[in-house]
């Protein structure tokens, strides 16, 4: 869509007379200018000062000397051999899949109820974007709080319904931790999903759920046939933008676990924070960013083609 | 008459869903105002009834300087993104460029970079620069996240200005800078806000720049605060909770009178149209 309208006006700009184009391009170039210089040196010096660092042995003697020795591979090598990768790599993954798929049937099934006209929906809805808004390092700190072993209101409530019978070492417990972060996570991402996933829906033309319902579909049969369907561009930008937010996700984990107990909770996130950050390893530290750079990437792109299909469905 | 009680009924239905989710923040502020002692009884208190603002007290003792830290680098996270993003957007929606549709592409790319990795290489330069622990380097590193945000959302907007305003602008003799001025900045009003809220709301809530950036020492947003706090003495959860619930403060507020604004930001990214 964006891109005809951009054709359309380049040629009107060809009829304009030449002059007048070039002293537009200097000016536009002048206005970008900021902008571009921002980016090269905020965006282009990190991401190749991270692949040169990731290849040296970058210590905080570096910091004083000025010196890194090149050392080639060994950074990656070592990080391959660190035990604590696989662990990372596992848990990410495990992270990622589990918030996003909770994040989104729950968000889908709220915004699916939430379409619907009743007293206060609307009021009722902007209630719940307060989650998405709030610092996650405060979510991170009440779900703490509430997962408290001994005072948490998660344990008492499971207490009082007979549900568990002892306390559930929720945070200090290898095999509970994940789940609780994927928990805390979850919670923090549905507001996210309900607003998009409303938008889409509100897009959907109403004839066509009175047309379904005048040939005899049910409220299931609606949603299978018409508004699954016609969400799915919407559905693909909201997977794929979870997705790469999902995968970098830092703030939870440090301020919920810390990506203990012993190691249980770890990402490759707080993996590369702890290399370089507590170990003062920053050559490893940059050789596991570059590995998520790599992960993201391949997500971004798959991202970047569905939004575009998406796009040019939205324009024809 | 079924009807309006199935919408009834779907009302009854929406509040206990807002209740359930919303019940975390409800937790914070019952802990934030019950005495240490009470949150450490065997089954909770589930209401403040013997409240205390001691938490506050200690909260606003302990952390008002990082309160104030978080509200400047907020603050001038928000002037620094619109003061790049809004000429940019202006080049890139109104006037002919070459490469604009390249520039906006690396835009969209940029923001998949995990936060870490530019947190790992702007460690390395700042130390060198002296900007760690620094207002303006926490500033210019939550600009990173910031200004894509912004150019794509006031450049998707500034395309829906007609160009024949500023043409006329031109032709009546005002040069691009008196164009942008006088005519696209008063116009994208709605979107600055909306770009402003979120450069405002992702700064105050950073954390990982705030925690490799700094030392530890006395400069702190109130994101390390809270974090530092959990740490240290983490059986204060009265004062904890005291702090969060002052942290969530903005938040809050602008849900309240900006929503309408939140929500433009927040599809923004997702639905273009």
């Amino acid at each position: 869509m964006t891109l005809t309208q951009e054709a359309t006006a380049g040629r009107a700009e060809t009829r304009a007379r030449p002059g007048r184009r070039r002293s537009q391009r200097l000016a536009a170039l002048a206005f970008l200018l900021p902008a571009l210089a921002y980016i090269v040196v905020f965006f282009g010096y990190p991401l190749v000062g991270n692949l040169v660092m990731s290849t040296q042995n970058y210590t905080v003697r570096s910091f004083y000397t000025g010196q890194a020795p090149f050392v080639g591979l060994d950074n990656y090598a070592a990080v391959f051999r660190n035990p604590v990768f696989g662990t990372a790599v596992t848990n990410t993954i495990l992270f990622t899949a589990g918030s996003i798929f909770f994040q989104f049937t729950i968000g889908l099934a709220l915004a699916v109820f939430f379409n619907g006209r009743f007293l206060g929906s609307a009021t009722l809805r902007s209630l719940l974007l307060l989650p998405w808004l709030l610092p996650l390092v405060v979510s991170g700190a009440v779900w703490r709080w509430m997962f408290d072993q001994d005072h948490g209101i998660i344990n008492a409530a499971l207490r009082a319904l007979h549900l568990a019978s002892g306390p559930t070492p929720w945070l200090t417990s290898t095999s509970w931790a994940l789940p609780a972060v994927i928990l805390t996570n979850i919670w923090i991402g549905v507001p996210f999903n309900l607003v998009i996933l409303h938008g889409g829906l509100r897009a959907i033309p109403d004839v066509l759920y009175e047309a379904a319902e005048l040939d005899g579909a049910n409220a299931w049969q609606r949603f299978q046939h018409v508004t699954w369907p016609l969400l799915r561009p919407v559905t693909g930008i909201v997977l794929m933008l979870g997705l790469v937010y999902t995968i970098k996700v830092f703030d939870v984990i440090m301020v919920v676990t810390g990506g203990g107990p012993a190691d249980a909770t770890q990402t490759l996130t707080t993996l590369s924070y702890g290399l370089s950050f507590h170990d003062f390893a920053f050559g490893q530290g940059a050789a596991v960013g570059n590995i998520l750079i790599v992960l993201a990437t391949c997500f971004g792109l798959v991202y970047l083609r569905s939004a575009r299909a998406s796009l040019s469905e939205v324009a024809s | 008459m079924r009807t309006l009680r199935h919408a009834r009924l779907r009302t009854v239905a929406g509040l206990v869903i807002v209740a359930i989710l919303l019940f975390p923040l409800y937790w914070m502020i019952n802990a934030s105002l019950q005495p240490s002692g009470a949150l450490l009884k065997p089954s909770p208190e589930l209401f403040p009834a013997n409240g205390t603002f001691d938490g506050y007290r200690r909260a606003l003792s302990g952390q008002l300087g990082h309160l104030v830290t978080s509200l400047i680098v907020s603050l001038g996270t928000v002037v620094v993104s619109l003061a790049i993003a809004m000429p940019a957007s202006y080049a890139l929606a109104q006037l002919r460029i070459r490469g604009g549709t390249m520039f906006l592409f690396v835009t969209l790319i940029v923001q998949m970079i995990p936060g870490i990795v530019m947190a790992n290489a702007l460690y390395t330069v700042f130390s060198n620069l002296g900007l760690i622990d620094n207002y303006l380097g926490l500033i210019l590193a939550d600009s990173t996240a910031t200004i894509p945000f912004a150019i794509l959302l006031l450049r998707a907007f500034m395309i829906s200005i007609p160009r024949e305003l500023s043409e006329a602008a031109r032709i009546d003799g005002a040069g691009y800078w008196r164009t942008f001025t006088s005519i696209i900045v008063p116009l994208s009003r709605n979107a600055m806000v909306t770009a402003g809220l979120f450069s405002f709301l992702f700064a105050w809530a950073d954390f990982l720049f705030a925690i490799t950036l700094t030392t530890g020492q006395s400069f702190a947003p109130v994101t390390v605060g809270i974090y530092r706090f959990l740490g240290n003495q983490s059986a204060d959860w009265n004062g904890i909770m005291a702090t969060a619930t002052l942290a969530s403060i903005p938040a809050a507020i602008l849900l309240v009178i900006a929503q309408r604004y939140v929500v433009a930001g927040m599809t923004s990214g997702a639905v273009k149209d």
